[in-house]
């Protein structure tokens, strides 16, 4: 199957979990190396935000919080439009690798349409804007 | 993941490989259904050639055909298709290379 659902990348880095963690955990940390700008709220559930020049914008939710060994977010799914609610999952996961950290990063849902959601988006699709405006027309009318 | 969707991906891809193709589906997008003859005069294609077209726009369910007033046929976008092949892209446009190399950067220049 050529439909990538997954995307894992590992990378040796020189430095301790500790000092990583604080890079992929902080706003200062994040706003060095990944996004322009960033917040943060580190902890399950709390938001974090990046921008990426002057029109990107990722809202990211913060899932799993386990320092200085991993670190979760969900975020929303690149061209998918933005009202859409599927989310990929990104976790880091931090191993102590002599003196460094062996960092790996795993992205995963990709692929998540399910059967049952992508019935729902083909069929619902006879709806869309041709209903969407009907609707707006008898509401109209009944004013 | 239903074995269909690839097959649904792949003729999204299909469709968007042939100029005439992005032309018709980016009218239909921007100015909404239109019949085949309406189609023909908006844009540099023969009207032979838009029929073939739509036909394999309707076949890859990109379009839909609708029944319009006087049995004219109305062709009108079908975004669900569309949506299956941006996943795929969007697994290939989230770039994880460029940011872990930006990592390794600022974690070594705070070292320094």
């Amino acid at each position: 199957m050529g439909f990538p659902d997954r995307i894992e990348r590992t990378v040796e880095l020189k430095q301790a979990p500790a000092r990583v963690w604080t890079a992929l955990t902080t706003a200062e940390g994040l706003a060095a190396w990944f996004g322009d700008t960033a917040t943060i709220d580190l902890r399950p559930g709390g938001s974090a935000r990046m921008t990426f020049g002057e029109e990107h914008v990722a809202n990211m939710r913060v899932e799993r919080v386990d320092e200085p060994s991993a670190f979760g977010f969900t975020w929303h799914i690149f061209g998918l439009p933005e009202e859409d609610p599927r989310r990929t999952y990104v976790e880091f996961t931090l191993e102590p690798n002599g003196n460094g950290t062996r960092l790996k990063v795993v992205e995963t849902g990709f692929a998540q349409l399910s059967e049952e959601a992508y019935k729902v988006a083909f069929d619902g699709n006879t709806t869309g804007w041709a209903s969407e405006l009907g609707e707006l027309v008898t509401y109209l009318d009944a004013a | 993941m239903p074995p269909d969707i690839e097959a649904i991906a792949e003729q999204v891809f299909v469709a968007l490989a042939d100029p005439s193709r992005r032309a018709l589906l980016s009218e239909l997008a921007a100015a909404g259904p239109a019949t085949g003859t309406e189609l023909a005069c908006r844009l540099p294609i023969t009207r032979q050639a838009i029929a073939k077209h739509l036909a394999l726009l309707t076949e890859a369910g990109l379009v839909i055909a609708e029944p319009g007033e006087r049995r004219r046929v109305r062709y009108r976008l079908r975004s669900a298709p569309m949506r299956v092949a941006q996943q795929f892209l969007a697994a290939l446009a989230r770039d994880w290379d460029g940011p872990l190399v930006a990592l390794q950067q600022h974690l070594d220049k705070l070292e320094e």
